[in-house]
């Protein structure tokens, strides 16, 4: 019996029990509170479920991906650049209108995602009743309902978890349609971004995020990649702007 | 409805529907935080009610609640639709 | 513009694709998403009744009422000091007795085996001393008041402090979530420091940094509280001096409030200056809290937290000041030296010379304060037999303490640099020495004259 680490990151909205789900699987206590931000640097735990050890990131609670705040930055960075083996999207069950927002963009970065309907007690409280398999259909990923706090739910998480890992889901996330214009773009975008790029990253993500004139990515890609020609342009990028 | 003379958010009373038009925002990432919260173009939000002291207002956004200032909800222009059904 | 500069590829691509984007690609990216969301929802979500969805939402209409919002908030803060100060009395006095009781039997057993005085004094009357001194004056308080703001906080009712205050503090030049960073600063003003992270500006993230202390911590509640017990509702008993003891406990948190946004006031329009940057605020769905699993966790979390304290920081102050208070030069001790020459800028304050060197010494930690205070006091000779915590206001009396002297020593623990930690702290976070001078000094400077003008006044009015 072999022991395998995985690595699972734990994103989410601000406030949708991310770490009361992290304490829960981990075992530690961190601190948690009802209102939004307390999670301000990233916790990491540990957990062992069937003979595989699993490193467990709590990401900054976000709105979303796109990098307006240093907090959004390091999540996204993590999911794309950390590379997680699972990337779980705690959702809020209350509001999943809005919540789905940031499953969508986390399912334009990767496929290896869980998405993890949270406060699922909450939500029969208030008369809302959601449809998982549904809603797993739809998102082509697994969708697992729990309450963390009732501590409900974990262990089919963990099984979820576990079948991701060895191999025994295929996920096919949904792909957002944009604008027929945006669309175009991305398009013509996409095989320059493969080719400057390589396969390693998500190239539609990759377009869609050039198209939007994220500067913070291409200032992690330069980090990536510091070939000895580039590593010359981007120390003297301050003093000689040349180009 | 281009006939329609757009109004601001801010000019909403408590208890009224909106729908967001277009956000007339400069500062990129204000714009941005707004987008993500919710305050999207064609969506309806509701006006929940003031603070206290008058500044800031709370909105229903895709079922969630979100405070704004009178410095943001006044670049915010759309539509007030009366409830009827109260 | 080719070949001859080595282009980088990214920036390259990067120019591509801004070529490319039309205008508004960010409000056509979000909008596609938004409907996307939309539709799925539309599709999987289905609501019983619509009116059930936000009954626990109409509570904002009493908690963040015009008439209501402001008198709720007051009357939360001014019960949970209440049942704070009046819960941790007894367990407190049962503490002090108890480990007074055992001091007995160590100072027995340090003279069953001859062991020389100057150890018996470091381990029993320095060490352990100030060891249990802050266990049993800081843990049975912090033991309250933590489980109680942490149903509260998990409540979800401190984002609607933020909501009813956010006028104040944008009237200060502040962000709204300062409030959110003040309430965490209750806890610890270190941890605090840390959360003033949710502040994206980086103007009002300093603002909330260089003010925090203003909010009593863990370390000061229990001076504020013994204090305030002790001095100010002297003349009272039973019901009412708890009463009074709190009120004044409540009128030192706001007086704290007032300086908060006084300073950050005056802040905004010199050193750093510019004006509110954007701010949203969610307020989440009010969640009724795992009320066992909080107030367990919670009790348990800053137990821990109060016993580790006493022993990392209050076991080698206590053994200091012993040492301190037991050299001789000449025919004074250095302790009395120290405080001898402070003494003269201390009285100008209300103070006296002990009570500003134990802040000096206090530097580490805010908890060791009083203790280091009270060894200080001890050394002098005054050789007291402390029981329980009713005699040792007859050790401030002996002293020359007053009611001005109480009130001095509280606005001066309310207002001054904060602890070591928490310096270090905003080191880290501000990555600047200045900024952290800054820390230091502006509150100082502001207990300096705050107390100064009391003790000014109230000599003036022939108060004392």
């Amino acid at each position: 019996m072999t022991t395998n680490e995985y690595t699972v990151a734990l994103a989410g909205n601000p406030n949708t029990g991310k770490s009361t789900l992290f304490n829960v699987l981990t075992g530690l206590s961190q601190h948690t509170g009802n209102w939004p931000g307390k999670t301000v640097v990233y916790a990491e735990g540990f957990f062992t479920y069937n003979h595989n050890r699993y490193k467990m990131v709590d990401l900054p609670g976000t709105y979303s991906l796109y990098s307006n705040s240093a907090d959004e930055e390091v999540a996204r960075n993590f999911i794309i650049f950390g590379k997680p083996d699972v990337t779980i999207v705690v959702l809020d069950a209350t509001a999943l209108e809005r919540n789905l927002n940031l499953a969508l963009q986390v399912l334009e970065m990767t496929s290896s995602v869980i998405v993890c309907l949270n406060l699922m007690d909450e939500a029969k409280k208030k008369g809302i009743r959601i449809d998982a398999g549904k809603l797993a259909e739809k998102l082509g990923v697994p969708v697992v309902p729990i309450s963390a706090r009732n501590k409900e739910g974990i262990d089919a998480l963990l099984k979820t978890i576990d079948a991701m890992v060895c191999g025994k889901i295929k996920t096919k996330p949904i792909v957002v349609r944009y604008s027929p214009e945006i669309e175009q773009c991305m398009e013509k975008l996409i095989p320059r971004v493969k080719e400057v790029i390589g396969d390693a990253y998500p190239a539609r993500w990759v377009a869609l995020r050039l198209l939007d004139g994220d500067m913070s990515l291409l200032h992690a890609f330069y980090k990536l990649f510091p070939s000895k020609k580039e590593a010359t342009v981007y120390a003297c990028d301050g003093s000689a702007k040349s180009i | 409805m281009p006939s329609v003379k757009l109004q601001r958010l801010s000019e909403a009373e408590e208890g009224e529907h909106f729908r967001i038009e277009k956000l007339d925002i400069k500062d990129g990432t204000m714009k941005r935080r707004l987008l993500d919260l919710g305050f999207v173009p064609g969506c309806e939000i509701i006006v929940l009610q003031k603070s206290p002291l008058g500044d800031p207002t709370a909105y229903r956004v895709s079922n969630t609640t979100i405070a704004l200032r009178k410095e943001e909800s006044d670049h915010i222009y759309g539509e007030r639709i009366c409830d009827d059904n109260k | 513009m080719h070949a001859t500069v080595p282009q980088n590829r990214f920036k390259e691509l990067l120019n591509e694709a801004q070529a490319l984007a039309p205008a508004d690609t960010r409000e056509q990216i979000v909008s596609a998403i938004f409907r996307a969301s939309q539709a799925i929802c539309d599709e999987t979500v289905t609501y019983e009744t619509q009116a059930k969805q936000y009954e626990m939402e109409k509570l904002d209409r009493i908690f963040t009422s015009k008439l209501w919002g402001f008198p709720i908030m007051l009357a939360m803060l001014a019960v949970v000091i209440y049942i704070t100060i009046a819960g941790a009395n007894i367990p407190s006095n049962m503490l002090a007795s108890f480990f007074t009781w055992l001091e007995g039997y160590l100072t027995l057993f340090f003279q069953t085996l001859h062991a020389p005085d100057w150890l018996h004094g470091l381990i029993v009357l320095g060490l352990y001393r100030g060891t249990t001194w802050v266990i049993s004056v800081m843990l049975p308080p912090m033991a309250i008041f933590f489980p109680i703001f942490a149903l509260l906080e998990n409540y979800g009712y401190l984002p609607r402090v933020a909501f009813n205050m956010d006028r104040l503090f944008k009237k200060a030049g502040a962000h709204g979530k300062q409030s959110l960073t003040m309430a965490m600063g209750f806890g610890c003003n270190a941890a605090a420091i840390m959360s003033t992270r949710i502040i994206e500006s980086p103007r009002e993230r300093m603002l909330a940094i260089l003010t925090n202390n203003f909010v009593p911590c863990n370390g000061r509640w229990p001076t504020l509280i013994l204090l305030s017990s002790l001095f100010m509702a002297a003349n009272y008993t039973g019901g009412w001096k708890t009463f009074v003891t709190a009120s004044v406990v409540v009128g030192m948190v706001l007086f704290g409030i007032v300086v908060t946004l006084s300073v950050s006031w005056v802040l905004s329009k010199t050193a750093l200056r510019g004006i509110p940057t954007h701010y949203t605020l969610e307020l989440p769905p009010y969640r009724r809290p795992k009320i066992w699993d909080t107030i367990v966790r919670a009790t348990l979390d800053k137990s821990v937290y109060v016993l580790k304290r006493a022993v990392v920081v209050a076991a080698p102050a206590g053994a200091l000041t012993w040492v301190l208070g037991n050299i001789h030069i000449g025919d004074t001790t250095i302790l009395a030296y120290l405080a001898n020459w402070l003494d003269p800028f201390a009285k100008a304050l209300g103070l006296d010379g002990y009570i500003l060197m134990a802040f000096i010494l206090g530097l580490p930690a805010n908890e060791i304060v009083l203790p280091i205070l009270f060894m200080g006091y001890l050394s002098t000779g005054s050789l007291t037999e402390v029981d329980g915590l009713h005699s040792l206001k007859q050790i401030f009396v002996d002293h020359g303490w007053t009611w001005l002297t109480a009130l001095n020593m509280m606005l001066f623990s309310l207002l001054h640099y904060p602890c070591g930690t928490t310096l270090i702290n905003i080191y880290k976070e501000t990555k600047s020495r200045k900024w952290t001078f800054v820390a230091f000094a502006l509150p100082t400077a502001v207990a300096i004259a705050v107390t100064f003008l009391t003790t000014y006044i109230a000599r003036w009015f022939s108060l004392v």
